[in-house]
């Protein structure tokens, strides 16, 4: 059977090179770099070499740059860390209704610890209004956290923008730049932002490693304390062959960004015209042109997206419903309730997203496959029998 | 230990919230940036840098001026005498 990948939100194959570059770091190049030894300080140096890479894809300094193990402890180190390392200043902090689990829940850990978070609403395509984050500011507000671009829907947030706001106010301003990392061009001068935060997964590098952009006067209080690895900022011997791995998979994502997005691009379109030509009562979510180059994100009317996820599994296409970890709980979408999706509309979520291995064979391909899922699945349906009886 | 307020210094080192030993490894580096009788500036809230530091100072040659108390860290003065 055919297999047509469609979820590279979720997880993209470790590219080739990546694996390759990785492997002498599991046992010909095996040392502590903790260690005084040459063998330790020569692992050493190519952690720094890495780092050195992955700040040059996003415009940063090798010295910005802390590994983690995933985009969600990256999350977990900006929210917590400032929160921690400045609640003398104050201890009232903004997100956006939309952040990722990783924003959120690290936000309400620090609820608990007596901060207070605003929770800032989005309009119907999931952008941040400036105007909006300008008057939510106060004085004792230490951070502010907006996402690059969601997931869930693809919109692209005017960060610039809202960063010069809080820059103006003297906030610390954090962008969960996982989505957009690898798939358009990020540059955090560009951005003028304090904080970045980004992950393996969407890159082509392995799970398991990630990374935090900081500027570098910022003061960040430690999740995980030990040794001095990461020069004091988060304890733990490092993963040497998955650093390895993300610092290839930034030196081909540079190298390959500017051919990409206009590929996927394509590809996104033609699959979105072909959606809208063949199946009714469907609703395109996030906005229509600040969104993500690869991503296509849909609201089907009377169907279920776990049902129409797994049917299209049965035809060897994977794409999701929501974000990946969130789509299990079977709760429906705070992104997609933030955007002003009806509940029983949002059942219906389906995302697609791609990258530059899909190709035009593919987009058809699903294009065939998923009006006949969706018919399939409505005609289960007692709300669609009403509605097409009426 | 040694108190003084108001020091001038050429250059600052932070190492507020950053781990132990990190205060007995970065005066080192930062210092060899400076001039013979510059002074550093260091930001720690680590309270065992307020006896580490004067003691490395000691082992290493340098002179340690004083600490000062601030509202959310100490600073501690070295000067460069190498």
């Amino acid at each position: 059977m055919k297999t047509v990948y469609m979820d590279h939100a979720a997880a993209t194959p470790v590219r080739k090179q990546v694996v390759e570059a990785m492997l002498p770091y599991f046992d010909e190049h095996f040392g502590n770099p903790s260690t005084v030894y040459d063998m330790g300080s020569r692992i050493k140096h190519v952690i720094d070499e890495q780092r050195a890479t992955v700040a040059e894809l996003i415009g940063a300094k090798a010295g910005e740059i802390i590994f983690t193990s995933s985009g969600a402890e990256a999350n977990n180190l900006a929210i917590k860390g400032i929160g921690l390392a400045r609640q003398k200043k104050g201890k009232h902090i903004i997100i956006s209704a939309i952040e990722h689990h990783s924003v959120l829940n690290s936000a309400r850990f620090l609820e608990r610890m007596d901060f207070e978070v605003t929770f800032l609403q989005v309009d119907q395509h999931g952008l941040v209004d400036p105007e909006r984050l300008s008057r939510a500011i106060r004085p004792e507000t230490i951070l502010v956290s907006i996402m690059h671009a969601n997931n869930e829907i693809g919109t692209i947030e005017p960060i610039s923008d809202l960063s010069a706001i809080c820059r103006e106010k003297g906030v610390v301003f954090h962008t969960d730049a996982v989505a957009t990392v690898g798939n358009i061009p990020v540059d955090v001068n560009e951005l003028n932002v304090d904080l970045l935060s980004l992950s393996g997964v969407s890159l082509g590098a392995p799970k398991g490693i990630g990374a935090l952009y900081f500027r570098n006067n910022l003061r960040l209080m430690p999740l995980i304390h030990g040794g001095i690895q990461e020069s004091g900022r988060r304890a733990g011997t490092e993963n040497v062959p998955a650093i390895v791995g993300l610092g290839k998979a930034s030196e081909l994502a540079a190298q390959e960004l500017p051919h990409k997005a206009e590929h996927v691009k394509e590809l996104r379109d033609r699959l979105v015209t072909g959606v809208h030509g063949r199946i009714e009562q469907v609703k395109y979510t996030g906005h229509p042109e600040k969104r993500l180059p690869g991503h296509a994100s849909f609201c089907i009317e009377a169907i279920e997206g776990e049902a129409l996820v797994f049917m299209l599994s049965q035809k060897g296409i994977y794409v999701n419903t929501g974000s990946a970890c969130a789509s299990k709980a079977l709760k429906t979408s705070p992104v997609l309730v933030a955007i002003g999706v009806p509940p029983d509309l949002a059942q219906g979520s389906a995302v697609f997203t791609l990258n530059g291995t899909n190709t035009v064979d593919e987009i058809q391909y699903v294009l065939d496959q998923l009006p006949v899922a969706v018919e399939k699945l409505r005609s289960l349906s007692p709300i669609w029998r009403t509605k097409t009886a009426a | 230990m040694k108190f003084v307020e108001n020091q001038p210094s050429d250059d600052t080192l932070d190492l507020v919230c950053r781990m132990c030993p990190v205060h007995l490894l970065e005066p080192g580096d930062k210092l060899r940036c400076l001039k013979k009788g510059q002074v550093l500036e260091v930001l720690t809230d680590y309270d065992g840098a307020l006896e580490d530091i004067p003691n490395w100072c000691k082992k290493c040659g340098e002179e340690f001026i004083g600490i000062e108390e601030d509202d959310d860290c100490y600073k501690l003065y070295i000067k460069k005498t190498k």
